[in-house]
């Protein structure tokens, strides 16, 4: 829509910029907190401007034991805690929901839908829902304090295998013919075909999962008592709690900040095949 | 190269039977068009040629070799569909290659046979451009291309030009039509375009609600239709039919108008008459209102009615006519120009 309405223009510039005030406005106060030392960060007011102590909390937030007094560990080991299982789990599901979207799609089976309407009820069983019994499993299974215990509840995932059912109905059959009379077998089709064309599905995905699977909070923290397990967006809780002095301003926002980059970066690298995967209908 | 047989193949959907009992022998290195009107199984029949879909009964052989239960790829068929099915995220050559590919031809052999197709069709220059950067025509020469590189035994296609303008078809038609005789690899060709079936095939095989109803050369089928559906078929403007009563060596019209005949028939019959074959004559034995005239340049329709009743009569006549509306003109039929069906089994009388 193209339309030349300068008081109109005026106003909807007046809005995006409230809203991007009102949304940049905790990350400033987050970076400045973390630019400041632990004392000036007791004071009131808080700052507003940054201070010149940046490198220092950063070094001493990734690299040294953080929180002073505490056992927490470094958050670099943290970090790559959180990168390990989300990574896991935005993989997992979609290896997953690849190949059985793949199964349900082009596979016929006994009680295929029966199979179909199995895995869409898991929607409504989230692991907030099933957490005791999930739980029960894990321990018995041995995984507690592991990547894999982190993960692979989280991995069985319905939306995913819906997702890739719809966008492998939208692929004409002919396409599927025509690969039959090259002579591809179902896994070079999958291979060959279905994975390129469902390339920014699959980027799109890709990120909403890794974004999931980062911000995982009560399954990580239920199952995890060694601290060098620990993810980053349960320390940031823990470091609230843990220290018996007030709170560490200055360690906990740039632990803050530490644990937005890795989503950041995995937004702003598939931002174009995102947007394609979420828009395009080129088939 | 291959001769293809068809035994009493039928089709069925659960239920219901869309094939009946198909039967027809289609020699090496025949064009074979099949043709008919929107959904009487054209596609079906194809497909099961191809071994996409499944036989219900009957058999279908190519080079003298059963085929029901083999795959596709390995009945040495290539295939045009619709859309052409072009993959959408390989460049042409890919696209043409990965055939072969999956048949690990050598790289070198692959690269030549895609460099001679590419140079048959004139796609030389778009071999590394993407299925989306290519106009329709385009994309149809590499959906060609691709079945050429296979070096197959029968090529199927399934109404390939309708996704192309009016001009661009009847010059792909014509390629297509060089390139089998060239090539002399047997195909079949669908399609509901009667003339399109009529300039590519070297025989027609016209289907009617899953009934094979006539399969004969062009000529043959226009010459002698054999049942009023492949008279109306084929032909443009259709047939006129008329009801009439058959005689010793005539037959008499409704308005009871008396035409020769060199049949002698009896009880109801319809006659049937090509629009090109009125002849306007002051002395004809069929008078027509006039209700509208289309002028086409190099010939002119005139529609109108029996004078005296509402059964629909179009000539043909050549070049460009003025008549009044409403005007009664009168024409008699050709030489030979009646056709004469049973009016229950609308089967030809001959
Ligand atoms: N998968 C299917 N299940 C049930 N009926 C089907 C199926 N595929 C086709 N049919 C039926 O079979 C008949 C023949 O279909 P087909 O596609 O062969 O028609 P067609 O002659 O190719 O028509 P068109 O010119 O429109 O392509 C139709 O009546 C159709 O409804
Ligand atoms: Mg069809």
């Amino acid at each position: 829509m193209v339309e030349n309405r300068p008081l109109l223009t005026v106003i909807s510039h007046l809005i995006l910029l409230v809203g991007i005030l009102l949304i940049a406005l905790p990350i400033w106060i987050t970076f400045v907190a973390a630019t400041h030392d632990e004392a000036r960060m007791l004071q009131a007011p808080i700052p507003m401007l940054p201070g010149g102590y940046f490198w220092e909390n950063f070094k001493r937030t990734l690299f040294g034991s953080g929180l002073s007094g505490t056992e927490i560990a470094p958050v670099w080991r943290m970090l790559a805690n959180s990168l390990a299982m989300a990574m896991m789990i935005s993989l997992g599901k979609i290896s997953i929901s690849l190949i059985s979207a793949f199964a349900i799609v082009y596979f016929k089976f006994p009680f295929r839908m029966g199979f179909f309407w199995l895995i869409f009820i898991t929607l409504m069983l989230p692991v907030e829902v099933r957490i005791m019994p999930t739980f029960q499993v894990v321990a018995n299974l041995g995984m507690l304090n592991s990547y894999w215990g982190l993960s692979i509840p989280l991995i069985a995932s319905a939306t995913a295998t819906f997702m890739f059912r719809q966008v492998f109905l939208t692929i004409p059959d002919e396409m599927l013919e025509s690969a039959r009379i090259d002579g591809a077998s179902p896994m070079r089709f999958f291979w060959d075909i279905l994975i390129p064309l469902s390339r920014t599905n699959i980027a799109a995905l890709f990120v909403i999962l890794f974004i999931y699977g980062w911000n995982q909070y009560l399954w990580p923290l239920l199952i995890t008592t060694d601290a060098d397990m620990t993810t980053i967006v349960m320390s940031i809780k823990q470091m609230l709690e843990a220290a018996e002095q007030s709170p560490q301003w200055n360690v906990i926002m740039m632990t803050a900040l530490l644990a937005m980059i890795p989503p950041v970066f995995v937004v702003i690298s598939m931002q174009k095949l995102f947007v394609q995967g979420l828009t395009e209908t080129d088939k | 190269m291959a001769t293809i047989n068809l035994d009493q193949l039928t089709k069925s959907y659960g239920p219901d039977e869309v094939l009946h009992h198909i039967s027809g022998d289609i020699n090496d290195s025949e064009f074979v068009v099949i043709v008919g009107p929107s959904g009487c199984g054209k596609s079906t029949l194809l497909r099961m040629i191809a071994g996409l879909e499944t036989v219900t009964s009957g058999e279908i052989s190519i080079g003298g070799k059963i085929v029901n239960e083999i795959e596709p790829a390995d009945r040495d068929i290539a295939m045009v569909f619709q859309n052409y099915a072009l993959y959408p995220h390989m460049s042409v050559r890919e696209n043409m290659a990965y055939g072969l590919k999956i048949r690990k031809t050598p790289k070198d052999e692959i690269t030549r046979r895609v460099n001679e197709a590419a140079d048959i069709l004139e796609i030389r220059e778009y071999l590394d451009r993407k299925p989306r950067q290519l106009s329709g025509g385009q994309r149809q020469r590499v959906a060609m291309g691709r079945a050429i590189v296979r070096d197959p035994q029968v090529f199927l296609f399934d109404e390939p030009l309708s996704n192309l303008d009016a001009k661009l078809r009847v010059q792909m038609r014509l390629e297509i039509r060089k390139l089998q005789k060239r090539l002399g690899v047997t195909s079949i060709y669908v399609t509901h375009d009667q003339v399109e079936a009529m300039t590519l095939g070297d025989r027609l095989m016209v289907l009617n609600a899953g009934y094979v109803e006539q399969f004969d050369t062009p000529i043959e089928l226009y010459e002698r239709p054999a049942s009023m559906f492949v008279a109306g078929f084929i032909g443009s403007p259709a047939m006129n039919f008329l009801t009439a009563t058959g005689g010793d060596g005539l037959v008499i019209l409704d308005n009871g108008t008396a035409l020769p005949t060199r049949l002698s028939t009896s009880g109801p019959v319809i006659a049937g008459i090509r629009p090109e074959h009125l002849i306007a004559e002051p002395e004809g034995v069929l008078p027509v209102r006039v209700e509208m005239l289309e002028q086409l340049g190099a010939n002119t329709l005139v529609h109108g009615v029996l004078d005296g009743s509402d059964i629909p009569i179009v000539a043909s006549v050549t070049g460009i006519q003025s008549l009044p509306v409403n005007d009664v003109v009168r024409f008699t039929p050709g030489p030979d120009a009646l056709h004469l069906f049973d009016a229950n089994t609308e089967r030809r009388l001959s």
